[in-house]
């Protein structure tokens, strides 16, 4: 079982590096492209033996407390069998 | 010269790369007895009466600047110190390491430009009686380069309204006079925020590297005077 976490920054907070990248794809003429945000997807890869349940609740943990900072981020979870 | 010595803890991470800066003035400049602490540590050395966290890199700045080290053994023994009302104070990735850590409110975004900045800044005091800042013996505002690519502090605006309003928001960016406007702020901080305390006012972090400018020969030492403002508060 693998859960997959999407990060991205919070709607209200300017992402310069989405900036950034949306600035190249105006250079490189791509005017379909009107707005670019860049965020992070983590992998983990859960331990066997676990319930969906105890494995739910670590990764929602480890999201909350490690791998988004809730002030700037919000996180998703997919789960893959 | 502090008339007395004190004992002051500079903890490096993988990724720490102020630490000897800090250890330098610290101790060969202000005459402090300087204990240096690895993160995996798990206690602050007997009798410590300072915590820096410096500038670098920890980590590599991999997932969030902070993010990673904020878990490091030693950070426990350093929130628990803080919780003591020990003072703190965090520079650069140090106070990415706060806000991180919940020591510290907010959090800290790329700079709006985009760009990594290396240059001094002018900081305006806002409070001299703060324990960082009762030795500043200068009406004008500080000099005091800040080098980084993630100083974009935030905040929502019930905790803006409530720092301000505690006297929490210590340094901010401004120009030669004093003035706080939005021109002179270098990386899109809310309020122009340079230095930022917690509510008891013992733990401070700051973007700019006061250990950078704490010696005439290195192009400034307004720096000196918040370290000694630490050090010399403690009875």
């Amino acid at each position: 079982m693998r859960a997959i976490v999407e990060v991205m920054l919070n709607p209200k907070v300017l992402d310069p590096q989405g900036k950034a990248v949306e600035g190249a794809l105006a250079n490189m003429g791509m005017s379909a492209v009107c707005g670019v945000r860049v965020g992070k997807r983590i992998e983990l890869e859960i331990a066997e033996g676990l319930t969906q349940e105890e494995a739910r609740s670590q990764v929602e943990e480890a999201a909350d407390k490690l791998l988004a900072n809730p002030v700037i981020e919000t996180w998703s979870v997919t789960w893959q069998a | 010269m502090a008339s007395v010595s004190k004992r002051v803890a500079v903890i490096t991470f993988p990724g720490s790369n102020c630490d000897d800066d800090c250890a330098h003035v610290l101790g060969d400049v202000l005459g402090h007895h300087v204990e240096r602490v690895w993160h995996k540590e798990t206690a602050l050395p007997e009798g410590c009466d300072a915590v820096c966290i410096p500038g670098g890199f920890s980590y590599g700045d991999y997932l969030r600047s902070g993010a990673i080290a904020r878990f490091s053994p030693i950070m426990e023994a350093v929130i628990a110190f803080a919780q003591r009302g020990g003072r703190v104070i965090g520079i650069c990735n140090g106070f990415q390491i706060l806000l991180e850590s919940g020591l510290l409110e907010g959090a800290m975004l790329h700079n709006a430009s985009g760009k990594f900045i290396c240059k001094p800044v002018h900081l305006k005091v806002n409070r001299k009686d703060s324990t960082f800042t009762q030795a500043v013996s200068v009406d004008r505002p500080l000099v005091i380069p800040i080098a980084h690519m993630e100083g974009n502090w935030t905040c929502d605006d019930e905790t803006w309204a409530r720092l301000e309003q505690s006297g929490q928001i210590l340094l901010q960016y401004c120009d030669e006079h004093g003035d706080v406007g939005a021109e002179h702020n270098p990386n899109g901080a809310r309020g122009n925020v340079a230095g930022l305390l917690n509510a008891q006012g013992n733990v401070l972090g700051m973007m700019p590297h006061p250990e950078r400018y704490a010696e005439g020969i290195l192009g400034g030492e307004d720096g000196k005077m918040l370290f000694e403002s630490m050090l010399g508060s403690i009875r």
